[in-house]
């Protein structure tokens, strides 16, 4: 008997790939007034990325990851404010100073169990919260920056009213950081993740330092979603308490879950799932959208366990064991 | 002197309205592994049925107190019986989203019936006002919330220690699956201990109206010092539970008094250092 | 004699109670050591003492010369010491190939490596295809360990162990769940293990005890009662009283 050709994480390009980045330069030219939005979807799944390698991947239930986004975004919007514009240093400066935030409180994270896990990271997140609210001088507090000056990007673009740089940079910057997410789940390293997700126990036994690890993965999640917190900023030329509070913490821990964890296109279904109810519900009226932002959670949780993904799997092998009857 | 003393008083009440409404959640973490986020759902209910039937109904105060009580009490076996049980019990992620699901669920509600502004009751006349004692003045109604509160974590007591039910609870907490081997009805524990957590929270929940406030963002907003109670007291255990709500009161109410500017950072800084040192919890005895 | 692995009087108590009592075990290098005992004599308490699962209440644990005992795990684990669970701890949603490859990169220092697709090791996959032939799994490797048999799972537990190229290898009833003809495979692929690999089993099958190892040692409520030679055990009166029973195996010898 022959063994079957070996099937492992070869990180290529797939059909999935293609269709995900097209859809998204079809919708630059086929939505040319929704520019602005779809900015923001972009930038929010790459938020929902960020938080996918903490979570699906690496295991880690975080209630305040919203707390390097917003550090991002105002570490961004304040260089600006104090005279250095530029967007793609400044991008990179938030993704450094995000990660290193990431890092400083990865050892408060991996240490402990699941609730003082939750704990913790809701605890850093509402700490930040704190810090921005009372540094008002600094983060002009409860107003926010607004009105911050960003540079044209690579001395070309200038970013418009309609939001045509902002699309084009967020795609380009989501779309290289996407690379890298890619690169990393497909290693060994994102092997070694998904194994302590599946089996915290069993890895120290095969000698795998596991607080490291997750160390890492902590680290660069906080720094992807610190990029995509000063893509905010710097595409919408603002930011406020509201990037880093509870409520966008509790909202990309949604979206990935809705989508499905541990999936790379969990994200983006998540991200653009979720936009998409808030935009149509919450116009109705912010109650109407927390109500069916629960229902949708505990619907979820109930039934649909894997997310959409997860469903849509489940439906595939369905379907595949009825064809081989 | 008499200032501090009035702020430690102050703290004190805080932390013990903060117990009553803790010590179901950190019973249910303890017994049933389950992070139940929505748990200060129950405290707000709570709060909004007193105003109901204070207003509506006309009852006096005292009269709703059991009421809520055991409203809520019911409320609780039914979510345990009818939702919370189709949770597992072990994926955290899985508890945290139903729960602030759930949560997410009952602020809408709150919103929709009783708007987003704060509920104001009437207290009656003998709880207002100030008691002289000594060289201090007390607020009467803070001097009755601890006197209730020391009755309950007496019945408590009491109920966990002399009872079979409570002997039952404590051998759940312990080991689930030995307890259910020598025949203890743990599901029935469960819920039993569910319903009696809800039905304090939503009596801590009336209780505190005046002194915690109740719109409908209450679940949200008191989260986090519940979480932190729990946690800190160590799960399951109700003696932790009540040493850990007292402290954080005292610790947040003398922090807010002398270091106003501090605001929140003492008591998340707190929680997260508290957890840096011991991750486990202050306490780790069950129960 | 050097000794591969070590005990000196290891102990731990449970609230009085003492799971392991002055344990004192010397493995040479390259033996087939069988642990057998009643139930809850101690034996996984025994190896999770070894491997650092459990801090001990007194006692030292030495791998060769070197004293591991205030050691965590997984550094235990880079000093050549290796283990099988009693009941089966693999990772669900791992296919069988992405498990055993998993724990030769783990070995070979590469599995923090961020940068190459894991498709792309291709030492470390030739590897692990091969153990994956010597064990029979190949043509489930492409399968998640959550979906086998119990059977196939248990293979899998004892692949990841191997997959570490151990130089002390610790079994904790491997054979259980196996279907009796395949059992003795199983053993026979420990046995062929290289001659500078040590084995230590625990094992209720007297059978497999008898036929494959070299010395047995017998630990009853904790206490090691006594160790020998298999014919030295099954003649052992204090054993066949408390564990074996008259109707005891002829030694193969």
């Amino acid at each position: 008997m022959t063994a079957p050709a070996p099937i492992l994480p070869d990180g290529r390009w797939r059909r999935a790939d293609s269709l995900l980045w097209l859809a998204a330069v079809v919708a630059y030219v086929a939505f040319p007034t929704h520019r602005v939005l779809g900015s923001q979807v972009i930038i929010t799944a790459l938020f929902a990325l960020s938080l996918d390698l903490v979570l699906g991947y690496a295991g880690i239930v975080s209630l305040g990851h919203a707390a390097f986004f917003g550090l991002g975004a105002y570490t961004a919007a304040l260089l600006a404010v104090h005279g250095w514009g530029e967007p793609i240093s400044g991008l990179a400066c938030a993704g450094v100073i995000a990660a290193a935030a990431g890092y400083a409180t990865s050892f408060l994270v991996v240490r402990g169990r699941a609730l003082a896990q939750l704990m913790i990271t809701l605890g850093v997140g509402l700490l930040f919260l704190e810090a921005a609210t009372k540094a008002a001088v600094v983060t002009g507090g409860v107003d926010g920056l607004s009105d911050v000056p960003i540079w044209r990007v690579a001395g070309l673009f200038r970013f418009d009213i309609a939001g045509n740089t902002a699309y084009g940079y967020s795609l380009v910057v989501a779309f290289v950081c996407f690379l890298a997410i890619k690169r990393i789940v497909s290693s060994p390293f994102g092997l070694s993740l998904r194994a302590i997700r599946e089996g915290a126990r069993r890895m120290p036994a095969l000698g795998a330092p596991v607080g490291r690890r997750l160390v890492a993965a902590f680290t660069i999640g906080a720094g992807l979603a610190g990029v995509a917190g000063a893509l905010l900023a710097q595409t919408t030329q603002f930011v406020g308490l509201d990037a880093l509070d509870f409520q966008r913490s509790a909202a990309v821990l949604i979206m990935v879950s809705l989508g499905g964890t541990g999936r790379l296109y969990g994200a983006f279904v998540g991200a653009g799932l979720f936009m998409l109810m808030q935009d149509y519900l919450a116009r109705q009226s912010p109650e109407y959208w927390q109500l069916w932002i629960g229902l949708l959670l505990v619907a979820v949780v109930l039934f649909a366990r894997g997310g959409v993904l997860g469903g849509i799997d489940a439906v595939r092998a369905r379907i595949g064991r009825r064809r081989s009857r | 002197m008499a200032a501090l003393l009035s702020v430690l008083f102050d703290g004190v009440a805080y932390g013990s309205l903060l117990f009553v409404i803790s010590v179901g959640m950190s019973v249910t973490m303890g017994l049933m592994s389950f992070i139940n986020l929505a748990h200060g759902a129950f405290a707000m209910f709570g709060g909004y049925l007193a105003v109901v039937l204070l207003r509506r109904a006309g009852l006096p105060f005292a009269a709703t107190l059991p009421l809520v009580m055991l409203a809520l009490a019911a409320a609780g076996a039914v979510a345990e019986r009818g939702l919370y049980r189709w949770v597992s019990r072990t994926r955290p992620l899985d508890q945290v989203l139903f729960t602030i699901g759930l949560a997410f669920i009952a602020t809408a509600v709150a919103t929709y019936v009783w708007g987003p502004n704060q509920q104001n009751i009437a207290l009656p006349a003998m709880l207002t006002g100030q008691v002289h004692l000594g060289p201090v003045d007390l607020g009467a109604y803070r001097l009755f919330l601890i006197a209730v509160v020391v009755v309950i974590t007496g019945a408590l007591h009491l109920l966990v220690g002399r009872t079979r039910f409570g002997a039952q609870l404590r051998a759940a907490v312990d080991n689930p699956h030995a307890a259910a081997g020598l025949g203890i009805p743990v599901d029935r524990v469960f819920t039993v201990s569910f319903a009696l957590g809800s039905g304090l929270a939503g009596l801590g929940g009336a209780l505190g109206i005046d002194v915690l406030g109740l719109d409908p963002t209450f679940p949200f907003k008191y989260m986090v010092y519940f979480l932190v109670v729990v946690v800190v007291g160590g799960e399951g255990s109700i003696v932790g539970s009540a040493a850990a709500a007292i402290a954080l009161g005292v610790f947040d109410v003398v922090g807010k008094y002398y270091i106003p500017g501090a605001g929140g950072f003492l008591i998340y800084g707190l929680m997260v250092g508290l957890l840096l040192v011991f991750p486990h919890g202050l306490f780790k005895a069950r129960t | 004699m050097s000794f591969a692995l070590r005990t000196e009087g290891l102990c731990k108590t449970w609230g009085g109670v003492y799971a392991n009592d002055h344990v004192t075990l010397a493995l040479p290098t390259g033996a087939r050591h069988a642990l057998i005992g009643p139930n809850g004599a101690g034996k996984t308490t025994f190896v999770n003492l070894l491997t650092g699962f459990y801090a001990p209440s007194a006692g030292r644990v030495l791998l060769g010369d070197v004293d591991v005992t205030g050691l965590a795990m997984h550094e235990r684990v880079k000093r050549g010491l290796a283990r099988t669970f009693q009941i089966n701890t693999l990772f669900a949603g791992l296919t069988v190939l992405e498990s055993v490859v998993l724990a030769i990169c783990e070995r070979t220092g590469v599995a923090s490596q961020w940068l190459r697709p894991v498709a792309r090791r291709t030492a470390e996959i030739a590897e692990a295809s091969a153990l994956l032939e010597r064990l029979q799994l190949a043509p489930a490797a492409n399968t998640l360990t959550g979906n086998l048999p119990y059977g196939k799972q248990r293979l899998v537990e004892i692949a990841l162990a191997l997959a570490m190229r151990p130089a002390v290898l610790l079994l904790d009833e491997p054979a259980s769940g196996i279907p009796a003809g395949e059992s003795t495979e199983v053993f026979e692929i420990i046995a062929a293990l290289p001659s500078d690999v040590t084995v230590l089993f625990i094992e209720h099958d007297m059978e497999l005890v008898f036929r494959f190892a070299q010395r047995i040692a017998v630990l009853v409520d904790g206490k090691l009662l006594t160790e020998g030679t298999p014919s030295e055990i099954a003649a052992d009166q204090r054993v066949r009283d408390v564990y074996l029973g008259e109707a005891a195996p002829e030694a193969a010898s």
